[in-house]
């Protein structure tokens, strides 16, 4: 035990205030612009216009998330119904991530758990994708989807994003911790190696497969240039997108409270993702930065 | 590196590999693969005919000023935005630290923001200061300064640094926290007793350390500052007023998706791949070292 700790002094108590005020301070920094927005969404868009919005909620709650939510047409902006923009979002969020991890752990398997003729071949082109983000090769990636005649349809979205270099790594890294004990065991009980991949492989990478959905889901909720480029209807649009696109050039007098409740509900999902799986996400990010 | 015991099917890992390998092809290799081309030759104007130019392309990217004017924004928006996020997000980890009981409800409190995209957090920003809107943004016009990031080229450039900076600090501090907690206690503890202040144990134990975790956050928040902040960029102001805020990432989506120049957009886009490939071998060649001495 700390003496110091035991024996509370007047003096001691007042420097451990400091780190609390500090970290206060941070938590303040990051929850204000989310407290403006929230009550922004339940004030009528003349008021936030006229920027006299106050600190308090205000009456409009409701008609605005309703509006938002089912219609397309504000007093000023026309927009994509937020559920329409969600559904999206939702779509390509859960496609890229489960699409990641389902070819990222079989590719992992079969590098991990064979030996054939051009292993290492493969290994490395998957590897270089890892120094190419979509950002780099935009314009000719796009250009392929388009030849290919994806453009505006939830595959060009999503398959162009789908393959990851960081989760076949960061499967392949632990399947090379599995005892070799046990695949013995399994080829002596007669199980073949789709067997061993389904009864004994999947079970033991669950946490694994949990904290890379968090950190893919994010990453395909978040997405911004990509779907800026190819969804051209407003069938297609993301809720992302959705939201700079009803802001147009910021003109003062705007569907402000539309906007505001569309950034909240635009928040939602992935907020919600992070906190409830917060252990995983934890595991997830560090694990897969490695 | 292999396992010891492995299964023999022929055709097998093939089948498995086949999705990967596909989308790679596809998606990354032909892309890649079209851009170095695009980048050493020349289009017509109705882009039926291309003709073989050498590096004139690269020529003509490197030499307008308009181009080097938008390396100097990248690079003083790159530098401002991994500084700024590494120093804060270090501050908070080191003082979350040091009181762990309540350490945990602190970090729910201060990682969220990870969750948040580029763009809405840009939005977000703009909701607070703008100034016919915003709370702040009126509020500083009230107190007799001319405030519109809208118009003036060095405020537009600091809310685009705030924003993307803002965005990226629970990252770093969640791992900035990650590696504190690495740290044995006992080290600190018998600096502690022979009479080591705080800020003298965090310069001499701590932050030396620290560095193969400050080391690779650098790499990523330059990454991220080079080409996530994209979205922070085009919701906020457009690349304006001017080319004030215009990133090399904004710029190669200006040129080839506004302005249709095929050929300019390809050979910056290879100046950025060389520039991640760069980084990317940066990082491997130190985690590999960390790897080795762990």
């Amino acid at each position: 035990m700390n003496p110091d700790r035991a024996t509370p002094r007047s003096g001691g108590r007042l420097m451990d205030m400091v780190p609390h005020l500090i970290l206060m301070m941070g938590v303040l920094i990051f929850a204000f612009p989310i407290y403006v927005t929230v009550i922004g969404s339940t004030w009528d868009a003349a008021t936030i216009g006229r920027g006299n919005l106050p600190l308090t909620p205000g009456g409009e709650m409701l008609n605005n998330y309703a509006s938002a939510w089912s219609e397309s047409q504000g007093n000023r902006v026309m927009h994509t119904p937020v559920r329409i923009m969600m559904w999206n979002s939702l779509v390509m969020a859960l496609v890229i991530a489960l699409g990641k991890i389902a070819i990222s752990i079989i590719s992992a398997y079969a590098v991990a758990f064979f030996r054939f003729p051009l292993r290492m071949v493969f290994f490395w082109m998957i590897f270089i994708t890892l120094m190419l983000p979509v950002e780099v090769r935009i314009i000719p990636t796009y250009e392929v989807v388009a030849n290919l005649g994806l453009i505006d349809s939830y595959a060009g979205l999503t398959i162009p994003l789908i393959a990851s270099a960081t989760a076949t790594l960061l499967f392949r890294q632990f399947f090379l911790t599995i005892p070799d004990e046990l695949v013995e065991a399994a080829k002596i009980d007669g199980a073949g190696a789709l067997r061993f991949f389904v009864d004994v492989v999947l079970p033991l990478s669950r946490t694994n497969i949990a904290a890379l959905f968090v950190i893919l889901f994010i990453y395909g909720w978040n997405q911004y240039l990509w779907p800026l480029l190819i969804t051209n209807s407003a069938e297609m649009e993301t809720v992302v997108i959705g939201i700079t696109k009803m802001i147009g050039n910021g003109e003062a007098a705007t569907d402000w409270n539309l906007i505001m409740a569309t950034t909240v509900l635009a928040m939602l999902p992935p907020v919600a993702v992070v906190v409830l799986m917060q252990r995983w996400f934890v595991k997830g990010l560090v694990d897969s930065e490695k | 590196m292999q396992r010891r015991v492995i299964f023999d099917n022929k055709a097998l890992p093939y089948l498995l590999l086949a999705p990967q390998v596909a989308v790679t092809l596809i998606f990354f290799i032909w892309p890649a693969a079209q851009a170095l081309w695009q980048s050493v030759h020349l289009q017509d104007a109705f882009g039926l005919r291309s003709q073989f130019v050498g590096l004139e392309n690269f020529q003509a990217v490197l030499s307008d000023p308009n181009y080097l004017e938008t390396v100097k924004t990248t690079i003083i928006f790159s530098a401002s935005v991994t500084i700024l996020s590494l120093a804060s997000a270090l501050g908070l980890a080191v003082t979350a630290d040091s009181k762990i009981r309540a350490s945990s409800a602190y970090k729910t409190l201060l990682i969220w923001p990870y969750a948040l995209a580029p763009a809405v957090a840009a939005v977000l920003w703009m909701f607070i200061f703008n100034p016919d809107i915003g709370i702040l943004g009126r509020a500083l016009n009230n107190l007799g300064y001319a405030w519109d990031y809208r118009l003036n080229d060095g405020q537009a450039l600091t809310m685009v640094i705030l924003a993307a900076s803002w965005k990226q600090v629970s990252y770093n501090f969640i791992f900035f926290l990650a590696g504190l907690q690495a740290i044995p206690r006992s080290v600190l503890e018998a600096a502690s007793i022979d009479g080591a202040g705080a800020v003298r144990r965090f310069w001499t134990i701590t932050f030396p350390l620290l560095s193969p975790t400050t080391f690779f956050l650098l790499v990523v928040n330059i990454v991220y500052a080079f080409f996530e902040t994209f979205g922070t960029i085009h919701a906020l102001t457009h690349g304006g007023p001017g080319k004030a805020t215009e990133t090399l990432i904004f710029r190669v989506y200006q040129d080839g998706v506004v302005n249709h120049d095929l050929g300019g957009s390809s050979a910056q886009s290879v100046i950025l791949m060389v520039i991640v490939i760069a980084l990317t071998a940066i990082q491997f060649r130190f985690v590999e070292r960390k790897v080795h001495y762990s």
